[in-house]
């Protein structure tokens, strides 16, 4: 029987579903020296566990960019699509730091303040720079993280250092410039732009020349890279394994976003983005190299809130502009909820390590050896709990069940099936559309489930069950895979899609 | 000789610190920084650059006209995207 490895885990925590809400994220971070995992276990882009707990916000601040990618669009300029590179409202350092401490005052679990956008943020270095030091004295609790496409990152290492910015993410699409040419169309170096090979040569260069200057200093690297098929899906094996080796400590494979709506190269040009079970089989194959980020929504540039999730329209610039804030207040009342947070993780992490004798699980293993792993999507709104009904859900977390652990595949986005009173006369299609979005997943927990939705579920083949509204995801998932073994429903060949809706 | 930005721009600010003759400006319309070429300042970088460098940066094709009115960067040159389908690329473009 083959278990579910996680990439790197510590044998002890391989026990896994005991755990919080997340069945792999402390294990793929469990090799991490000490004072590395103090460091992201509130970031919640970085810890999977921490997302369901801590929020993050990212400031539009940065609209220059010295690069182009075939994936994005420069005009960007949209309130209605959530993707990186976008934005509604474009900010000064002043107005994005009196946002920044309206919305850590508002939502006190945002442990997080990030610029990744909607340009490069390192190529608009007085902007950037000037937030963070501006955050630096005015919110000494907030951590500061940046993205970039690394083409400027060696010269902004030093600035970085200096304003204590620990977590850096460079997007890292390849390390061949012949497929880089495929990707990036142009860069802007030394003042001229330079076309072709020779320019995706010189940005994988810059690239992995900051990656090295970074690590060497201490500071938290974590490579993005985008997959697109046909061009860098098979070379990003190789990417993961050279980040690795230069220090990086998580890679995050994306998968491309590319709709002819999105007026971008890709869009136009009908290149396809990868299926949600390409990605999975992609993140498996880098999975041997090195930690991979599972939980990863692509947000944009403005995003607020929770991952997934963004209150960005009650912090536009006219309601922050009539917010009062007392920082040193607010700085209390996050401390207090930070500890809260941090004390139900670690109670959590102490009650993982400690083994535990399931006799019934020893029973039915015993009985059958040969438990074939079983794919379970979650609503979830947060919290690590079963607590979103189908029909609000914007996306479902997936996770692989196995005898002996849970480990968290990825979340798979939909149009909520009902959107409201008057959108739910579409909801035949939306539903149709959620269900291919499930491809390959078993068994459906949600907090509640209607009758029309559960029927069709059921005829492909994936069953809904509301029996573990508020219940930690763990544990139902525990419950659920050991109600379908104890049914005999888990003979060790995986039953087909085909089969199963025949049956 | 100057060149002029027209309201293709979409306000990223790219071209701004890098003209050498600090002839480009953001003047704010209604939150939006609407770029402007000072035409007594701008030299087209002669005598600095190669080339000018507002348009060796920006990313949106058209969005630099010399005098005569020619895009420094014409349709299909940055992008790549085949002129036959630009049409399509227009459409999908959002501006609020």
């Amino acid at each position: 029987m083959e278990l579910p490895v996680i990439s790197n885990a510590a044998p002890a925590a391989a026990s896994g579903c005991s755990s919080s809400g997340c069945g792999s994220a402390p294990d793929a971070l469990a090799h991490l020296p000490d004072h590395i995992r103090a460091k992201v276990q509130d970031h919640p882009c970085y810890s999977e566990e921490a997302h369901h707990h801590f929020a993050r916000m990212h400031v539009a601040v940065a609209p220059a960019c010295n690069i182009q990618c075939n994936y994005c669009n420069r005009k960007y300029d949209c309130s209605n699509e959530s993707r990186p590179g976008v934005v509604s409202e474009l900010m000064t350092p002043t107005q994005a730091v009196k946002k920044t401490l309206a919305v850590a005052a508002a939502i006190p679990q945002m442990s997080v303040l990030g610029i990744a956008g909607p340009g490069d943020p390192l190529a608009n270095p007085e902007r950037t720079f000037e937030t963070f030091r501006m955050l630096s004295e005015q919110a000494p609790d907030i951590k500061l993280c940046v993205s970039t496409n690394g083409l400027s990152l060696p010269d902004c290492v030093d600035e970085l250092a200096k304003h204590n910015i620990d977590h850096v993410t460079i997007t890292i699409n390849c390390v061949d410039p012949e497929i880089g040419a495929q990707i990036y169309p142009w860069i802007f170096w030394n003042n001229r732009r330079i076309r072709g090979v020779e320019g995706a040569r010189i940005l994988i260069e810059q690239q992995q020349k900051g990656l090295e200057m970074l690590t060497a200093r201490g500071i938290l690297v974590k490579v993005n890279s985008v997959m697109i098929p046909g061009v860098n899906d098979q070379h990003l094996q190789e990417v993961s394994k050279i980040v690795k080796a230069k220090g990086a400590f998580l890679h995050n494979v994306m998968p491309l976003i590319a709709e002819a709506e999105h007026g971008t190269y890709y869009g136009i040009m009908g290149q396809r983005e990868p299926t949600a079970l390409e990605l999975e089989a992609l993140q498996d194959a880098c999975a041997g190299d090195m930690s991979m980020m599972r939980h990863c929504r692509q947000c944009r540039a403005d995003a607020v809130g929770m991952l997934g999730e963004d209150r960005g329209d009650e912090f536009t610039l006219d309601k922050i502009d009539t917010m009062e804030v007392d920082y040193a207040t607010a700085m209390v009342e996050r401390a207090k909820v930070h500890e809260q947070i941090s004390a139900e993780l670690e109670m959590k992490r102490q009650l993982r390590a400690a083994p535990r004798f399931q006799p019934e699980l020893v029973a039915i293993e015993a009985a059958a050896p040969a438990l074939r792993n079983v794919r379970i999507a979650v609503a979830t709104k947060g919290g690590g709990v079963i607590n979103e009904h189908f029909g609000h859900a914007h996306e479902f977390l997936v996770y692989e069940v196995g005898p002996q652990s849970a480990r968290f595949l990825g979340h798979r986005k939909c149009t909520p099936y009902c959107m409201g009173d008057t959108s739910c006369g579409d909801g035949e299609t939306v539903l149709a559309g959620i269900i291919r979005s499930l491809e390959g997943v078993e068994v459906l927990l949600a907090s509640k489930i209607g009758f029309e939705p559960w029927g069709d579920l059921e005829k492909a083949g994936i069953q809904p069950n509301g029996e573990h509204a508020m219940e930690p995801i763990d544990e139902a998932l525990r419950a659920v895979y050991d109600e379908l073994a104890a049914a005999g429903k888990l003979a060790a060949a995986p039953v087909t899609a085909g089969a199963r809706a025949a049956a | 000789m100057s060149l002029v930005i027209n309201d293709l721009c979409v306000g990223c600010y790219a071209c701004e610190p890098l003209c050498p003759n600090k002839a480009i400006s953001a003047p704010l319309e209604r939150g939006r920084p609407v770029f402007f070429i000072n035409p007594d300042k701008c030299t087209e970088c002669l005598g600095d650059h190669d080339l000018p460098q507002c348009a060796e940066i920006c990313p949106i094709e058209g969005a630099i006209i010399d005098e005569y009115g020619e895009p420094l960067n014409p349709p299909g040159s940055l992008t790549g995207i085949p002129l036959h389908l630009l049409d399509l690329a227009r459409e999908g473009e959002c501006r609020m």
